[in-house]
């Protein structure tokens, strides 16, 4: 592994420490331990179902660990009492993959939404910041339209609007690039990485498209087999030797992640 | 070698008893582990103190639930209470005792098929609805959603479609007994020339308002409470998958349906059984 460099400076406002998970049988995750600094872009990447979405669960309070501990600025999420964990939510926001906008609403009221539950400001504020969260994704626009109208690259638009109305701390963002089309991946690269910039935002991105995570992430962890595998800046993976982080940066089909499923003798199993 | 064969068998054989009775035990637990997360999720959003913000939830849902189930319950109460009618007119005028008419159609309506069959009526026509669009919900993480925004699902979405169930399933019970009374009227006095005050006469001198009023409430606000239950639990503890949800809106309407026509002779037995 390489050496932490990102975060000696700064100081860490998430703290994993020995994590485990299982669901059943399969376990999921295997004494792993990672740190998010404040105000930076952090990325974790992985292949596809090693469960990165439960991290961000297990980061939100949203699933509970077999064991190890995920600490936030200072407070251990999992000890936190229901009504402790929602107030704690407040600070923290989460971009889903499908957007998760609320299909009876239209965009407006959705992004307003957590504002007129929470902060007790005036209707007349309310639109305000809305309007300025709206124009901040592009779609001021779109204020009035319903989520079924939209496309999807605009439905997460809209979604990381209503994620950063309140302005949390820290933003999550699952798999925001996955099923986008080139110029709506774009649109959003450039708009986690400008709106952590100006809202001096922590974010953490979950994302297995390599080339557009490494562009914007300022530290990468990397999982697989249960656990962290590598963790470095962008410069440092693109020249680590570990076979596997090559395969995986690479795209490379077969290597120490073997392409085929693990199965009986091929000529055995065709000549019965 | 023949005894091996011969020990085969009897071991599987001994597996599968073992493996039945072990199946048994996993779905009684199962069953009570599914009691245990239903109480808890309406403990969850039931007792609450409530926010200013609820009401207006709770109308909105009244709305969906109740106001848009009127129809159905409105027509089904006219024309059940029209074919009673005409059914009891056939065998009283057979003993000459047309005229008593009205009681039998107020009572059997007031109750049994009132609440009976609004209920039924209530879990196909609102609990599926409840079921499919909680499902759907949790299927497009709209719930998560919700939870990671420090809003809690049971209080926001559980909660006044809870309530809109327990209000609209008793109001729309006693509409359709009023318009079921009504499509007796209408057949006969209008149609097979029943004298209307005797109709009515009768009829009110018949009807307590102990006896069958208060208890045709009583079975609608039990049998509201355990329908909409069902159906917001079988929603929320959707797996979140077409599969999953064209099997729970299914569960909610068989569950629910049979839920009432057991609790109804319980109900039953306990209020007339004397």
């Amino acid at each position: 592994m390489m050496d932490n460099k990102v975060l000696a400076e700064p100081k860490s406002l998430v703290e994993i420490h020995n994590l485990g998970f299982s669901r059943g049988e399969h376990v999921i995750f295997d004494d792993i331990s990672l740190s998010i600094p404040k105000g930076k872009v952090t990325a974790i990447m992985g292949p596809s179902g090693i469960g990165k979405t439960t991290l961000l669960k297990l980061m939100g309070g949203q699933l509970t660990p077999d064991v190890g501990q995920v600490i936030f600025d200072g407070i251990d999420v999992h000890q936190c009492r229901r009504d402790e964990l929602f107030e704690l939510r407040k600070r923290m926001s989460m971009l889903f993959q499908s957007g998760a906008l609320f299909t009876d609403m239209n965009v407006f009221d959705n992004v307003a939404f957590a504002l007129r539950e929470h902060s007790g400001l005036p209707e007349m504020i309310i639109k305000r910041i809305v309007l300025m969260k709206l124009e901040a994704v592009g779609l001021r626009g779109a204020a009035k339209m319903m989520p079924n109208e939209l496309s999807g690259g605009m439905q997460r638009r809209v979604a990381l609007a209503r994620a950063i109305a309140l302005e949390p701390e820290m933003v999550m963002y699952d798999e925001p690039f996955a099923g986008q089309d080139p110029i709506s991946m774009g649109v959003l690269v450039k708009l986690i990485r400008e709106l952590s910039d100006a809202l001096q935002l922590t974010s953490v991105v979950i994302s297995h498209d390599v080339q557009e995570v490494l562009s914007i992430a300022d530290y990468v962890y990397v999982m697989a087999d249960k656990r962290v595998i590598a963790q470095g800046t962008p410069a440092e993976l693109k020249a680590s030797d570990i076979e596997q982080l090559k395969q995986f940066i690479g795209g490379e089909p077969d290597g120490p992640v073997p392409f085929h499923f693990p199965a009986e003798d091929y000529q055995k199993d065709l000549l019965g | 070698m023949l005894g091996n064969t011969s020990t085969v068998p009897y071991a599987g054989c001994k597996m599968s008893l073992l493996d039945k009775v072990a199946d048994l035990g996993r779905s009684n637990i199962e069953l009570i582990r599914g009691f245990g997360r239903a109480g808890l999720m309406l403990w969850g959003a039931i007792v609450r103190k409530p926010r200013a913000k609820d009401f207006s939830l709770f109308v909105k849902q009244l709305y969906v639930v109740g106001v848009q189930s009127a129809v159905l319950i409105f027509v089904s109460g006219l024309f059940i209470g029209m074919v009673l009618a005409l059914q009891g007119y056939n065998i009283l005028v057979g003993f000459g005792t047309e005229e008593s008419l009205g009681p039998m159609v107020a009572l059997s309506l007031l109750r049994e098929l009132g609440p009976v069959v609004t209920a039924l009526l209530f879990a196909g026509r609102a609990g599926s609805a409840l079921t499919a669009e909680i499902g759907l919900m949790k299927s497009t993480e709209q719930l998560s959603s919700l939870e990671m925004m420090g809003i809690d699902p049971l209080r926001q979405i559980i909660a006044p479609r809870f309530w809109a169930g327990v209000v609209s399933l008793p109001l729309l019970a006693l509409i359709f007994t009023a318009v079921g009374i009504y499509g007796g009227h209408i057949v006969g006095v209008e149609w097979k020339g029943i004298d209307s005050g005797s109709f009515w006469s009768i009829l009110q001198a018949s009807v307590e308002w102990r006896q069958d009023i208060v208890n045709c409430l009583i079975k609608s606000i039990v049998f509201a409470v355990v329908v909409t239950w069902i159906a917001l639990y079988r929603g929320y503890q959707v797996i979140p998958n077409p599969e999953g949800i064209s099997k729970a809106t299914t569960q909610t309407v068989v569950q629910s349906s049979l839920a009432v026509l057991a609790l109804d002779f319980l109900l039953t037995a306990l209020m007339f059984g004397r």
